[in-house]
């Protein structure tokens, strides 16, 4: 048997005092092998990228390895130099990051970045480390190398400087590939170009590659063998279709259940409720620039169901949601809330007409502002509009129980809360107003999948309770499976198909939505009742 | 904190100068000018009986208790110095939130406070002097205004990120009117930093009043301030050092004192310097 590239033995990472548990990551063996792919997946907080960090010898100050190997080809990363690690580092592993924006120097060009390996690590003159970096640009496929070397990370998508960051990692032909979370922060067609090239490159150098991610849809999409991790500790470490079909681990059970299915789900509406709101030719063009971020969006949302917005980065799916509450002004057309058009009106007209419309962010830990109580932030709405204070803490304390939290937790500040319940007090303080039509612009994306599930749950309960309409902005095609009655795609600004659910999914009609459909990760797998299986056995080698 | 106690033992010195002086700042006494500090001087009481008195730090070209005038002198230095930092604070707290909120205030206000930047603080205060009559009042303006446009900028600064947060906008969607807005989730996030900036502010004016006191342009020369005993020694500086080492002494020492305080300040409000800490 060959010898492994990567055997972590028994690690263990300390936390400092005060944490809210002894270890980053306890007792955590785990081997990659030459040509493999193995996922180490776990939901935020789960020790995975302190492992990661780890065995680059990255790790912060803080999080210190106390006990454990972590053999590279036999040799431990752990006790040895930080010569030797130097010496080691992309030329027998190397580390690809998730945010492409800030893991590649602004002020040189990619060219120099990659050059820079070379430089450290080999021999070569200068001419023979044009041409690898020439043919490397080229074997990650991107477009006129020449043009490419020379431009600087500014001038290229995310997608582009992720390649870039791959170049890099992989010049030297390392033997491991430690890859962080590297398409989280890219749109899914490009994700699954990523994950496309780095199956290739790796298999044809026979890389060992780590590869951490919290997306069940990657995982099914790439791995060979999956390691579940959670709270610091391993707790399924095995084959990728006995882990995703079989998983042993009541852990890995939930969080596989809790990832949405991407059939969709029919919800029977009895009766369609009149049109709350509606848009016509609705157009944005941000100052300065010359293409609208909204181009002649035409929409129509019931009372009682949810539409679903769909696009990648930049779709202008966010813009949409925003013209609508009246967070920005728009360029042109109309927005009617019950007949009347709002898009018009000034700030201070608007201020009487802004119950009818409330939304939830993205970014639960901004969203609520942190030197207030939670109480406070919720009762702020309905106290503009002429509540008591005392009218409006006992209405705030029923919203609590509504959204499964504690009424005396108002008094407390929003850092003492978890992502997910933050979410949560977001969607109270929503509905706090009384809302008709509440607005969830990405509500669930910066959430754990077994949180996700949670808050998916809830905005459909208060939807049926309170027969709201929903706008549900995501770019995730399983969310929008899930929730979407309807569902709206939208690219560059413009909605290219909208439809029912169930018809977008199983019958696209535009190229667009065809292509995102593809794309999606792990679209050949079906997760269903806690486990996920095969669609169609051909579709996978 | 080595800030905090200096500055407190500054504050003291000035509070208390009424008891600390060993005789009034400004009586002149012709006989003993220029002496050294430690001299020894001859003088009569109302009553006419002699007694022994020591100038601790010398005397200067009139024969004034330099060491009296010095502890007088911390009270101008300190009451600038506050009365600066507050009032351009205050301005510049106001300007700057609205030129950060209101677009189309922003470019008005900043063009505004881009020309008060460039002109240099002595040659505004000294032209303000020169149109005004001198006095402490109007050198407290001309140091207020030249230091307006920092504060206005660093808060404009805050504000511009912080409008952006979803919680401003959340605000915003719930319908909070825009004063109260300004007033309750966007202000609070100025005031660490304007602190801060504040006692260097603080820091700046007590060092350009002694500039402008030396220049003769600041406040009238009777008045012992550490600038105006600095300006009555220069002539005899190379002889009699004392008259500029005793005030610059204290002038320095508190400016540092000031400046350690703000960085203290700056450390303590930011919370990820201390946990640090």
């Amino acid at each position: 048997m060959t010898q492994p590239v990567l055997e972590i033995q028994a690690l263990d990472i300390s936390l400092p005092r005060g944490a809210d548990r002894a270890h980053a990551v306890a007792q955590v063996s785990l081997t990659v092998n030459p040509g493999e792919i193995v996922c180490l997946v776990g939901e935020s907080g789960s020790g995975k990228s302190a492992i990661a960090h780890t065995i680059m010898g990255l790790q912060a100050k803080a999080l210190m390895p106390t006990a454990g190997k972590i053999l590279l080809q036999g040799e431990d990363v752990l006790t040895m130099s930080s010569a030797r690690l130097r010496q080691l580092r992309c030329t027998t592993m190397s580390m690809i990051f998730q945010e492409p924006m800030t893991a590649l120097n602004p002020v040189f060009s990619c060219g120099e970045q990659i050059d820079e390996v070379l430089r450290t690590h080999t021999a070569l003159t200068g001419s023979e480390r044009q041409a690898r970096v020439l043919d490397m640009i080229q074997k990650v496929g991107l477009p006129e190398p020449t043009r490419m070397m020379r431009s600087y990370p500014h001038q290229l998508s995310g997608g582009q400087r992720q390649r870039i960051m791959i170049a890099m990692a992989l010049v030297l032909e390392p033997l491991l590939l430690i890859a962080d979370e590297p398409t989280t922060a890219l749109d899914v067609t490009t994700q699954a170009q990523i994950l496309a090239l780095i199956r290739t490159l790796q298999r044809e150098h026979s890389t060992g590659v780590l590869f951490i991610t919290h997306d069940f849809g990657v995982v099914a999409e790439i791995a060979d063998r999956v390691a579940v991790l959670r709270q610091g500790e391993l707790v399924e470490f095995g084959d990728k279709q006995q882990v995703l079909a079989h998983p042993a681990h009541p852990y890995t059970q939930m969080l596989i259940a809790a990832v949405p299915s991407m059939t969709p789900r029919v919800r029977e509406v009895l009766v369609r409720g009149e049109v709350i709101l509606r848009t016509e030719r609705l157009v944005k063009t941000y100052p300065n620039s010359q293409a609208p971020a909204v181009n002649q969006v035409a929409l129509e949302l019931r009372r009682g169901e949810t539409l679903g917005i769909v696009g990648e980065s930049g779709s202008g799916k966010s813009t949409v949601a925003r013209c609508v509450a009246k967070l920005i002004t728009t360029t042109s057309g109309s927005i009617f809330q019950h007949e009347q058009d709002i898009a018009p009106l000034s700030n201070r007209q608007m201020r009487p007409l802004r119950q009818c419309v409330q939304i939830v962010f993205q970014d639960p830990y901004r969203s609520l502002n942190p030197r207030r109580t939670v109480g406070d932030s919720i009762v702020e709405g309905p106290m503009n509009y002429g509540a008591t204070r005392h009218e409006a803490w006992r209405r705030a304390s029923e919203l609590m129980e509504l959204v499964r939290l504690e009424p005396n937790m108002l008094q407390r500040f929003p850092h003492e809360f978890s992502g997910g319940q933050r979410q949560r007090i977001c969607i109270a303080r929503s509905l706090a107003m009384k809302p008709e039509i509440l607005i969830a612009d990405e509500a669930v994306s910066a959430l754990d999948v077994s949180v996700q599930a949670q808050v998916l749950g809830l905005l459909d309960e208060v939807r049926d309770q309170l027969n709201l309409a929903m706008l549900f902005i995501t770019h995730d095609l399983r969310v929008a499976a899930q929730v979407c009655d309807r569902i709206a795609v939208m690219s560059k600004g413009e909605i290219v198909e909208t439809g029912r659910t169930v018809d977008v999914f199983l019958a696209p009609q535009h190229s667009y939505t065809k292509t995102l459909f593809a794309a999606a990760p792990g679209r050949d797998w079906l997760f269903e009742a806690g486990r996920a299986r095969l669609k169609n056995k051909d579709a996978i080698q | 904190m080595i800030g905090a106690a200096i500055l407190l033992c500054v504050l003291f010195i000035g509070l208390a100068a009424p008891f600390l002086h060993t005789m009034s700042p400004d009586a002149i006494n012709p006989s003993v000018r220029n002496k050294l500090p430690g001299y020894e001087s001859t003088l009569r009481d109302d009553d006419g009986n002699k007694f022994q008195f020591v100038h601790l730090m010398g005397t200067d070209s009139l024969g004034r208790d330099i060491y009296s005038r010095v502890v007088f002198g911390a009270r101008v230095s300190l009451l600038i110095g506050a009365t600066v930092a507050v009032m351009s604070a205050l301005i510049g707290l106001i300007l700057g939130l609205l030129a950060g909120y209101f677009r189309w205030l922003d470019a008005i206000v900043m063009r505004v406070m881009d020309g008060l930047m460039a002109i240099p603080a002595i040659l505004l205060a000294l032209s303000m002097v020169a149109l005004l009559n001198a006095g402490l009042s109007t050198v407290i303006l001309a140091i207020a205004i030249t230091e307006i446009p920092r504060v206005v900028r660093l808060v404009r600064s805050v504000v511009l990120s912080v409008r952006e947060e979803p919680y401003v906008e959340a605000a915003i969607s719930v319908g909070t009117p825009t004063p109260v807005l300004l007033a309750r989730h966007i202000l609070p996030n100025t005031i660490a930093p304007l602190i801060v900036q504040t006692t260097y502010i603080a820091a700046h004016a007590i060092l350009v009043e002694a500039v402008l006191s030396f220049l003769g342009v600041g406040i009238s020369p009777e008045t012992p301030t550490w600038g105006n005993i600095m300006a009555e020694g220069r002539a005899m500086f190379v002889m009699l050092p004392h008259n500029i080492f005793f005030p610059g002494l204290f002038l320095a020492v508190t400016v540092l004192a000031v400046n350690l305080f703000g960085d203290g300040l700056r450390d303590l409000l930011d919370p990820r310097m201390r946990k640090r800490l």
